[in-house]
């Protein structure tokens, strides 16, 4: 951890907050990455739900593009990581969040600011377990950075 | 403005924080993650700087009666507390754990794609895919009217 990624976190997070007030102030709709791509996946012959979604995750996508030429490095891929592994958390992840109705931006940052307690409930579960997890692969079957 | 446009720019501004705090790098996710192991707290900040903008903005937008470009706000509607949000909580957070990368960041690194993305991102597609199949066979009703009607997150 540096001062300079410390900066870098706080107004990265500011800014996610940030555009979360201004969708949920102007259009009335949660900044749920989750949520909206799995409308975007199934709402095709809507086209009133879908654009709007669909150009949400177009400009995620440009952001981070402009992000990386200019303020901040693009991440490099694990050599080492298991595929068979990561194809497992991708799964996980997609099924939970559908099935939690929310992922970090949905409940994380949205659901805690209008302090919704299930939004309070999941953070609380799936931070719990990430640390769990994260710890379990890392230090017990020595996956990843953590076995130093 | 239209809702396409603020579409457009609320996303490009959450694409370009994200990858500005450090969210698409899944070794530092895990690095904070892995309390047990040199622990990275940075990502705290993150969730602090988001979640003080929500906290402080949310309750005065929701104090007006509707959006400003729309008739209503959109919310699940849902209060308990129950086995899908729980055990949804759960699976999330094995694969978070695992991998590092939740769903906004997934996206976002379609702006520098490695061979991570390209395998993280269809399982978790598939993943959500599957869980909305399931839930419309339950429930007896075509995939695209159950999704309709699950509502926005949170």
């Amino acid at each position: 951890m540096s001062d300079f990624s410390v900066v870098h976190a706080l107004l990265g997070g500011v800014l996610i907050g940030t555009s979360a007030a201004l969708l949920l102030w102007l259009t009335g709709h949660v900044a749920g990455i989750s949520g909206i791509v799995g409308r975007v996946m199934f709402a095709l012959q809507d086209s009133n739900e879908w654009v709007w979604r669909a150009l949400f995750l177009l400009g995620l996508v440009i952001g981070a593009k402009l992000c990386y030429l200019g303020a901040a490095p693009a991440p490099v891929a694990r050599a080492d990581f298991p595929v068979w592994l990561l194809v497992v958390a991708g799964v996980l992840v997609g099924f939970g969040a559908s099935l939690g109705k929310g992922c970090t931006s949905g409940h994380g940052v949205c659901g805690l600011g209008r302090f919704s307690l299930r939004s309070l409930v999941a953070t609380v579960v799936f931070l719990s377990v990430a640390i769990l997890t994260t710890t379990v692969v890392r230090h017990v079957f020595s996956v990843g950075g953590g076995h130093v | 403005m239209s809702r396409n446009l603020v579409g457009l720019l609320t996303g490009l501004v959450f694409g370009f924080g994200l990858a500005l705090a450090g969210m698409t790098h899944p070794e530092k996710v895990l690095g904070f993650l892995d309390v047990a192991g040199v622990w990275d707290p940075t990502l705290l900040f993150v969730l602090g700087g988001a979640v003080g903008v929500t906290a402080v903005t949310f309750p005065i937008i929701l104090r007006r009666k509707r959006p400003l470009m729309d008739i209503r706000f959109y919310f699940t509607g849902q209060s308990q507390i129950d086995r899908a949000l729980i055990g949804g909580a759960v699976l999330f957070g094995l694969g978070w754990g695992i991998g590092g990368y939740c769903p906004g960041p997934a996206v976002a690194l379609l702006a520098a794609p490695n061979w991570e993305l390209w395998v993280f991102l269809p399982a978790m597609l598939v993943g959500i895919a599957a869980h909305k199949v399931w839930a419309a066979r339950q429930d007896k009703k075509p995939v695209v009217v159950e999704v309709a009607e699950q509502g926005d997150c949170s």
